[in-house]
């Protein structure tokens, strides 16, 4: 595990890398005074700001604040450029994927993917079959994460197509890095990022229903306990739009409308940030109060776009992740731009074996699993916790896949012992409707702990500002 | 706007000034306590707070004594007192969360940085040390809120219902800090001139002292900032009669009660819609009525029977705006 990528460092820590040397100078100008009240006042600020995310489990109800690191992750013009087309060509084929899957299903019929990966699938959508949605659009935003191992090379991580989070932490990471160190923007070009709610607004407004010229556009939230609630509030005050709760929704007349204070006023794009499941009581769990009583009608019938649309956990379930590669040779006629993590499917026989074989050396996922719950990090976890992970792996193989554990690439990270290397990754945002486009930026997630691997939130991970550089 | 917002805006701003009323009415208590007087008055001044505030069971069922260090204790720190400050605090700070995307940036900060500062201070013995200070703070809290509102956003729906929330609090807030002072004063030395020969005092024996009534209604006066517009308005020495003229009648005294009215109904009829004609007319009449009467009509029929059936039409009105307007209340 010694032997990883350093973002900022080369040959050994030896010398740094073209792109960071500019920050590099900058940062051994600074005194250690000024970088301890700096990251005092970015404490202060998020927590006054109330940047805050809830806390599941014992301290249910609190909220705190995602660590934040003032080295940022920087990432050169032609880098981005390669990722960038890597992207776009990925979410036109997850795209293409997911209406084909409940159409045609070309892709089962060719023989690319078995036909049991989609339809015993519990992503897999009955009620999905046949529907149209507008311009065919499922994932209308895909969160893409991205590690960078070996020598550097890229590799996608996890396809989140569903309701994939922590935009809000890139825009306001790069709101703070300008409030705290604006010189540094001085020195350096860096890819803006605060258009973001715009470009969102506009792609959610293009896939309206059929008909509506100018569509009412919510946010849909289970609430302020979420634990992204701040995030849906964040991206409907900067979207100008109605940030609603299942509660202040009801249908009438095959339509949905909100209660306001002038009476009932009709909904056509709802950017939910709530699962398939608790979306609509009639139809799927029957307990959700988050959710409104008929929508699904009402989705079917074409008069209200979902973003994203229902049944596309489908596309990004870790079972069907070998296969986006494929995807995009099949739907696009090209040649994947970039690289999926080797996976083992533990429903496969060998595949099986060799996981076993090898559990210490590999990470074991959950296909069902996200938010770094339900793993296990082989070289990181005792004797008992692999034997326990092996039982559970045994007693249901096609619940897992397992890949090799990348050496994911570190960046410098303030730390309590002073300036260390943490591992990170990257989340971009891909926007679909009429076109396809993304921001240039990211949400750099990055494990605080020493060695870890896992840079979720909710697993003590924190972030960072990514700046692509302009050329 | 979306109903659910704009209940979370009108209770946003209720808390706020509820939060601001109490500290108002502790701190006068407070000031008057150092008054000279025997231990049963002051006992008989916070039993007088607790009832007011509709607080005397569930302080019972918790102390077994009226103390000034409890009942500031229960009115300010408690958590399970859905009124003390702490709370009143924390509900204006979760309705704000609920709809921040509804405030501006510097609205909800304000109502954040009061929230996570009222931690700090629950944290250290400073209001025990210093009552008065603390409740100056809470009292800046609000106006800060109030100004922020003003000075940051847009007049739409989401002003006016914040601002019909102020206003429909100050004005049950205002009539029961002049019911429980009145109501108090009743039974103690200080209502001579309100009674102006026209009926007995009950303790025609007790010995009035014109220096502790000139503080007594000082005190009143200072806690709803009343004491230099008093000076200002009449000239005169201080009259329990006109402190309650000033505090229920001046359409120019922003606490007043008519003053608070107006403002409701002003702000009612920025949100109109098509089922709120009816709460409207029932606003205008609660405000008609007390532009148009006097204070010897208000004494004559009793001012404690005036001010309990002004709370319970504040009550019923607050309803209406419930029904009408937000997300009804279940009662």
């Amino acid at each position: 595990m010694a032997n990883f990528f350093d973002e900022m460092y080369s040959d050994g820590n030896s010398s740094v890398r073209p792109h960071y040397s500019e920050f590099s100078n900058w940062l051994n100008a600074q005194t250690a005074e000024t970088i301890a009240r700096k990251r005092a006042e970015a404490d202060l600020i998020f927590r006054r700001v109330g940047i805050t995310f809830a806390v599941y489990g014992n301290d249910a109800g609190t909220e705190r604040l995602i660590p934040f690191d003032i080295i940022p992750r920087i990432i050169h013009a032609q880098e981005w450029a390669v990722l960038e087309a890597g992207l776009i060509q990925r979410v036109k084929a997850l795209n293409m994927f997911i209406h084909d899957i409940y159409h045609d299903q070309n892709i089962v019929k060719a023989g690319v993917i078995p036909a049991e990966q989609i339809f015993r699938n519990a992503q897999y959508r009955p009620e999905m079959q046949g529907i149209s949605v507008a311009s065919d659009i499922y994932a209308h935003i895909a969160g893409v994460d991205i590690v960078r191992a070996g020598q550097g090379e890229f590799y996608v991580l996890e396809d989140n197509l569903r309701v994939p989070s922590g935009v809000s932490y890139m825009l306001e990471n790069r709101k703070m890095m300008m409030r705290l160190f604006p010189e540094l923007f001085l020195r350096h070009k860096i890819a803006p990022v605060d258009h973001y709610p715009d470009m969102l607004l506009d792609n959610l407004r293009s896939v309206a229903p059929v008909g509506v010229t100018d569509p009412t556009v919510v946010v849909m939230t289970p609430g302020m306990y979420n634990s992204a609630y701040f995030e849906h509030a964040f991206l409907a005050q900067q979207m100008g739009v109605e940030l609603v709760e299942g509660q202040d929704l009801f249908v009438n007349d095959n339509h949905v409308y909100m209660r306001t204070t002038r009476g009932p006023k009709r909904v056509d794009v709802i950017y939910r940030r709530i699962d398939d499941d608790y979306l609509d009581p009639l139809a799927f769990r029957p307990d959700s109060s988050l959710g409104v009583p008929g929508l699904l009608s009402v989705y079917r019938a074409g008069n209200v776009t979902l973003a994203n649309a229902i049944g596309t956990g489908v596309a990004d379930d870790k079972s069907v992740y070998p296969f986006v590669p494929d995807m995009v040779q099949f739907y696009l006629s090209e040649k994947p731009i970039l690289n999926n993590v080797p996976t083992f499917q533990c429903r496969k026989k060998e595949d099986l074996q060799y996981t076993l074989d090898n559990l210490k050396d590999l990470v074991v996922k959950e296909v069902h699993g996200a938010g770094g719950y339900g793993m296990l990090v082989g070289p990181a976890s005792t004797k008992q916790e692999i034997e326990d992970f092996r039982q559970r792996v045994i007693a249901k193989p096609d619940g897992y896949i397992s890949q090799p554990t990348l050496a994911l690439s570190a960046c410098p990270t303030y730390v309590e012992s002073g300036i260390a290397p943490r591992h990170l990754d990257l989340r971009p945002f891909v926007l679909s409707g009429k076109n396809v486009s993304l921001v240039r930026g990211g949400l750099t997630r990055v494990a605080l702990k020493e060695g870890s691997l896992v840079v979720n939130s909710s697993q003590g991970g924190g972030t960072k500002d990514t700046w692509i550089l302009e050329k | 706007m979306l109903s659910r917002t704009a209940d979370h805006l009108f209770w946003m701003s209720r808390y706020t000034e509820r939060a601001e009323n109490t500290a108002r009415m502790l701190d006068v208590h407070v000031q008057t306590g150092l008054l000279p007087q025997s231990i049963e008055d002051v006992e008989k001044g916070w039993r007088a707070v607790l009832g007011i505030s509709e607080l005397t069971h569930a302080y019972d069922k918790k102390y077994s004594v009226v103390t000034q260090k409890d009942v500031i204790d229960f009115m300010v720190r408690d958590p399970s007192n859905s009124s003390s400050i702490a709370s009143c605090l924390k509900q204006a700070r979760e309705n704000a969360r609920a709809v921040r995307g509804a405030l501006t940036t510097e609205a909800w900060e304000i109502q954040n940085a009061t929230w996570i500062k009222m931690q700090g201070y629950l944290q250290t013995n400073a209001l025990e040390q210093n009552p008065s200070e603390f409740f100056e703070w809470v009292k800046h809290r609000s106006h800060l809120s109030r100004g922020v509102t003003i000075g940051t956003m847009l007049k739409d729906e989401a002003f006016h219902f914040i601002r019909l929330g102020t206003f429909l609090e100050r004005a049950d807030n205002t009539a029961r800090i002049i019911d429980v002072k009145f109501h108090g004063a009743k039974e103690g030395a200080y209502t001579k001139n309100l009674q102006n020969g026209q009926r007995q005092s009950q303790e025609q024996d007790s010995i009035a002292d014109p220096q502790i009534d000139f503080y007594y209604w000082a005190a009143i006066l200072r806690s709803v900032s009343g004491f230099e517009i008093y000076r200002k308005v009449y000239r005169d020495v201080i009259t329990p009669a006109r402190v309650a003229d000033l505090l229920i009648l001046r359409p120019d005294m922003p606490r007043s009660l008519l003053s608070c009215m107006e403002q409701v109904v002003g702000n009612l009829k920025h949100v109109h819609n098509d089922t709120s004609s009816d709460t409207e007319r029932f606003a205008g009449k609660l405000h008609a009525d007390l532009k148009f009467s006097n204070l010897e009509e208000i004494l004559d029929a009793g001012l404690h029977d005036y001010l309990t059936r002004f709370f319970e039409r504040i009550f019923e009105l607050g309803n209406r705006i419930s029904r009408d307007f937000l997300v009804p209340l279940n009662t």
